[in-house]
């Protein structure tokens, strides 16, 4: 069975974000870091963000429950959360009603898993904390579950090690203790924000496996976000490629690795050298990344395209459906 | 809205920028005229040094400041030679109606027939001695300004070479540096100097006194006659005492900024090119760490006018005749509150230079992070076109 | 066989950490490793983050002093050179930088962060404004970049940068400390062609470090593994992807993410156990021992040596030495 496909035949919505745009209001100028970003996630799924520094990854994860501090906006745009079938429009609730949902509903981890822990508390006070601020547990059933959830996490030693302080536990430890608070209320949303990009590869390794062993035995839906298109390959089923603050491509990721349209994702592939293949030249996109202040006119890759058309600079392409499931924004695929 | 923010606009100016802007550039010709095509290369840093100007030039603080300190060095240099009586004019000992007036008198003196033979103006009143008491203000502000530069022209040198050379060198080199410094850190400066400031003059005073450039100097240098020569003694020893107490924190500053400059890969990277090492530390390490030195320095200058009054005014700083600020508060003590213009007027000038100086201080620190820097012209811009 | 251009004997090096009064312990960063270096080739050196792969770099170019050890460059020990003999070595072995945000002097422009090199080593050239821009222009920079200073560029332009100041001089041999891992994907791969193809040029030899092994494998003719300061595996570049002996090598070849969803599904697993030890007090015998699924009874007793199991291929296992 290909990967991927099977959440396209179950066609239930956890998600889906609507024509959002963010701007940073910075010293430089307005950085329009996200301008008419669109998606759908399923339930069950694992659906990725991927894309180069600075395309809007982590900023739209954040502004779909509104973590956008100043001197940043929401300028625009809907974020329906289903639940139980019905949908709630998150941009449109109270703070207070928001932080009930954050951390129970859809929970975050973060890149930086030191940020993410007091230094000040034991790893189980922490883990229990989450509970007992969302009234999913007294403060003593929160602590032996702290023991429960470290051992899902695959800490060994969990008796011993909830009472541990951060500062004695290592950098992919530290990880899985943010996995296992973020988990603690059994969230149907995982956000994860580049969850292995500090830590080595083997404990990448570990960490993805446990992330995926996770989503299976909670039934969670998975948002991840990374750069690494080997991780992309090995989790998800579905993926949106970014590009300086739009998503360029959508689609499975079957279609998006055997099938890419998009001249960016077909360049973001071939500029990875792949262990296992004999590679002579890596090929390279010209050019950087464009500036968010001054985002280009028509299609934000142009300048850097091997294959512009006379339009590509002067208006916008559409994001539009090239097979089932597998969108493009691009003007080459527009009839 | 966004765009007019973000375009290349240039800012709006004011009459402060335009003068600054031209300050900069008739700096810049200059430059070029030694070195051709100097602007055409640096055109970043010039433009950046304007953004420091225009960031300045919002500032109120630091424009009242700046204008204080203008006025101080402006009197430093040049109230010697303006000022309507000499220091040492005794007007007391012809003319005992000169005694301790008060401001803004005028004293007549007529002969015995009665006709008038001298008038003279007092605009902030006499001393005992009969001086003019603005005469020995503008005199005083010379000693001040001396003092302070150098102060800060020795002390914070060494305190800076110390700083470096401890930070980079680390191991045995530093542990030697900084005990010392600590030791000077850890008397109270003001009695460490009066220490120092009481035992010295008799070790310098000969030296002086046998040499004769040594007194044509610092009698340019004070505005002072060279009868005075001997008298120069104790205000060299008390810019000796402060350099000796002012180069420890410097050294401790840098010290620490060094720790973690070095850290930085162009260091590492211009070792590995071969450039010798005080150049990497006056090229590679000096320059992106004397930002917060600076602003240090402009505070201190305050800081070091401040100490030369207090020392002074304990009698340790200019003897009879010669005069400083705080001597003049010291011999007016004893009137005051009757005679109080002895006290306040020093005390205002006093005052108003270390003010100046502290303004200017803060705003620098200010202007002189690129970051604030940015925000300041930013805020400007932003104000602006949320107005149209 | 020819005569390596690098030869390293049983080099090592300790951090000392300091205690109040005295040295309490040492970080053993690189412990005893020899491997030599060609002409002309690129020897890649992987291994995770603390394993002490910028620490061999940094000696090999002789920007720290060993603790023990030899490191010979064209058949001199570059640590007794002095003086003149010092500053050519400088001027042959070069190094860049894993970080370009910090590897250049934000208070310097380009024209004098790169003429400083010239001048150090006395290079006379008719117009250097002109020898500059050149080498600006081959890598993909103009002339009105000449004056700037470097916050006005992004990553890559800044790498770029810095590798002519490295190359300008026309050194040899050059360490590549991660010069990519602070760099977007596309630009990545602009900056790994660029250096294929001056060293292609000027003949060069590189030692390329990273931890990302599609990149070491891109770049390497031979590469080292190495774990916890040690060499344990050293293979030509293919046949340490096809054929990987050590059970190291093995888990951090499984634990690549490889950006293909197909082979995501059948890829060989090897399970990770464990994290790495920390370098101060390693474990005895074959560091890798606690996390070694293979593990023998010798394994935490005696250390197993640096053997040649295949023509040059080297392997430090026990799974593959004669006891
Ligand atoms: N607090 C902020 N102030 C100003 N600009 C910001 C801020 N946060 C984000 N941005 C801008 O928004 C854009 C998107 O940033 P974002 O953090 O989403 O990127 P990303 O895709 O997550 O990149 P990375 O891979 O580096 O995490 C960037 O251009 C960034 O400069
Ligand atoms: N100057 C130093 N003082 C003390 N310890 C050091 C120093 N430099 C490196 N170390 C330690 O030596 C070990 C090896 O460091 P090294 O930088 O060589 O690792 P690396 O393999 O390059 O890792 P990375 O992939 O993180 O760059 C680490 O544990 C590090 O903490
Ligand atoms: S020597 Fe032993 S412990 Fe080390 S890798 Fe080989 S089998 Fe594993
Ligand atoms: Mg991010
Ligand atoms: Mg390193």
């Amino acid at each position: 069975m290909i990967k991927g496909m099977k959440t396209l035949g179950l066609k239930r919505k956890i998600l889906e974000v609507k024509d959002l745009h963010v701007h940073f209001y910075t010293y430089a100028g307005v950085v329009k870091a996200i301008s008419g970003v669109s998606f759908e996630i399923y339930e069950g799924e694992t659906f990725c963000l991927v894309g180069e520094t600075g395309c809007g990854k982590s900023v739209t994860s954040r502004a779909i429950t509104k973590l956008i501090e100043s001197p940043g906006k929401i300028v625009k745009g809907q974020v329906l959360f289903y639940r139980d079938g019905s949908p709630i429009d998150l941009l449109k609730l109270s703070d207070e009603e928001l932080r009930r949902i954050r951390g129970r509903e859809i929970a975050y981890i973060f890149q930086d898993p030191t940020a993410a822990l007091d230094p000040l508390y034991s790893v189980g006070y922490q883990i229990a904390e989450t509970m007992v601020a969302h009234n999913t547990a007294t403060w003593k059933e929160a602590f032996r579950r702290a023991v429960d959830i470290l051992k899902s996490v695959l800490i060994p030693d969990p008796e011993k090690r909830v009472k541990n302080y951060p500062h004695e536990l290592s950098g992919g430890m530290k990880q899985r203790v943010v996995i296992g608070i973020s988990l603690s209320n059994k969230p149907k949303l995982l956000i994860a924000d580049e969850p292995t990009t500090a830590v080595d590869v083997t404990i990448q390794a570990q960490i993805l496996d446990l992330l995926r062993k996770l989503r299976q035995e909670e039934k969670m839906t998975l948002l991840l976000i990374t750069h690494n298109m080997g991780v992309v390959a090995e989790m998800c089923d579905r993926v949106a490629v970014m590009y300086a603050g739009k998503i360029v491509e959508i689609g499975t990721v079957h279609q998006i690795f055997k099938n890419p349209q998009h001249p960016y994702t077909k360049g973001l592939l071939k500029a990875v050298p792949n262990p296992l293949i004999k590679i002579e030249k890596l090929e390279s996109i010209p050019g950087t990344v464009p500036n968010l202040i001054f985002p280009p006119s028509g299609c934000r890759f142009h300048p850097r395209c091997p294959r512009k058309l006379d339009i590509c600079d002067k208006k916008e392409p559409p994001l539009i459906e090239v097979e089932e499931g597998h969108k493009v924004a691009c003007w080459l695929y527009v009839k | 809205m966004g765009s007019s923010i973000a375009s290349k606009e240039t800012y709006e100016k004011k009459i402060l920028d335009r003068f600054s802007d031209k300050l900069v550039d008739s700096i810049t010709n200059l430059i070029d005229k030694v070195k051709p095509g100097w602007s055409e290369r640096n055109k970043s840093k010039i433009d950046e040094w304007k953004l420091m100007f225009y960031a300045f030039n919002r500032s109120p603080p630091g424009i009242i400041g700046a204008i204080l300190i203008i006025s101080f060095i402006l009197i430093g240099l040049f109230g010697p030679y303006v000022a309507p009586y000499s220091y040492r004019e005794f007007l007391y000992i012809e003319y005992p109606d000169t005694y301790l007036v008060p401001p803004g008198s005028t004293v007549t003196i007529t002969n015995k027939r009665g006709d008038i033979v001298k008038v003279f103006n007092f605009p902030l009143g006499t001393d005992k001695y009969g001086r003019d008491l603005l005469s020995l203000i503008l005199y005083g502000a010379r000693v001040s300004l001396i003092v302070s530069l150098i102060v800060i022209l020795l002390g914070v040198p060494v305190g800076i070479l110390l700083g470096l050379v401890a930070g980079y060198f680390g191991g045995k080199v530093d542990e030697v540096i900084m005990r010392i410094t600590d030791i000077f850190l850890a008397f109270p400066a003001l009695i460490l100097a009066i220490a120092f400031a009481s035992v010295l003059p008799e070790r310098i005073r000969p030296i002086i006194i046998q040499s004769g450039i040594l007194k044509q100097v610092f009698s340019v240098f004070f505005a002072a006659d060279v009868r005075d020569a001997a008298n120069f003694a104790p205000i060299l020893s008390v810019i000796l005492a402060i350099i000796l107490v002012w180069w420890p924190p410097y050294t401790r500053i840098i010290r620490g900024s060094v720790l973690s400059a070095k850290e930085n890969l162009y260091v590492e990277a211009a070792k590995a090119l071969g450039v010798s090492t005080w150049k990497i530390l006056f090229k590679h390490i000096l320059p992106n760490i004397i930002s917060p030195v600076l602003v240090l320095i402009t505070l201190d200058i305050g800081s070091v006018i401040l100490m030369e009054a207090s020392l002074s005014f304990l009698g340790l700083g200019a003897q009879d005749p010669m005069v400083d600020w705080g001597k003049i508060v010291y011999d007016g003590a004893q009137y005051f509150p009757d005679r109080w213009w002895l006290v306040i007027f020093p005390g205002l000038a006093t005052f108003l230079a270390v003010l100046g100086w502290n303004l200017i201080g803060d705003t620098l620190r200010d202007v002189l992070d690129p970051r604030t820097r940015r925000s300041i012209e930013f805020k400007v811009k932003r104000g602006k076109a949320e107005e149209k | 066989m020819p005569e390596p251009l690098v030869r390293v004997e049983n080099l090592k090096k300790y951090f000392p950490i300091k205690g109040i009064f005295f040295t309490r312990a040492h970080v053993k960063a690189v412990d005893g490793v020899s491997f030599e270096i060609y002409r002309g080739e690129t020897l890649g050196l992987v291994g995770e983050s603390g394993c002490g792969k910028s620490t061999t770099g940094r000696l090999l170019i002789r920007l720290l002093e060993p603790t023990a050890g030899h490191v010979y460059f064209e058949g001199k020990n570059i640590f007794k050179l002095k003086g003149e003999e010092l500053k050519r070595f400088r001027r042959k072995a070069q190094i860049i930088l894993q970080d370009p945000y910090s590897s250049l002097n934000p208070r310097m422009t380009i024209f004098e962060i790169i003429n400083e090199a010239l001048e150090v080593h006395n290079i006379k050239v008719p117009d250097k404004e002109e020898f500059i821009v050149d080498w600006l222009r081959r890598v993909g920079l103009e002339r009105h970049h000449l004056y700037r200073y470097p916050h006005e560029f992004s990553g890559g332009q800044r790498q770029r940068i810095a590798i002519v100041r490295s190359l300008i001089i026309k050194p040899e041999f050059v360490v590549l400390d991660e010069p990519t891992s602070a760099l977007d994907v596309s630009v990545q791969a602009q900056i790994l062609d660029m250096l294929k193809e001056f060293q292609r040029e000027l003949n060069l030899t590189y030692l390329f470090i990273s931890h990302d092994l599609g990149v070491v494998k891109y770049m390497s003719d031979r590469i080292a593994v190495m774990y916890l300061g040690k060499i344990v595996e050293l293979a030509p570049a293919d046949e340490l992807f096809e054929k990987p002996l050590h059970p190291y090598t093995q888990m951090l070849l499984s634990s690549i993410p490889i950006p293909d969803p197909e082979y995501a599904l059948k890829k060989p697993k090897v399970k990770v156990i464990g994290e790495p030890p920390s370098p101060i007090n390693p474990p005895p015998g074959c560091r890798f021992h606690p996390r070694c699924p293979r593990k023998l009874d010798i394994c935490d007793k005696k250390e197993p040596p640096l053997i040649e199991v295949e023509r040059d291929h080297y392997v430090a296992c026990w799974l593959y030495a004669k006891k």
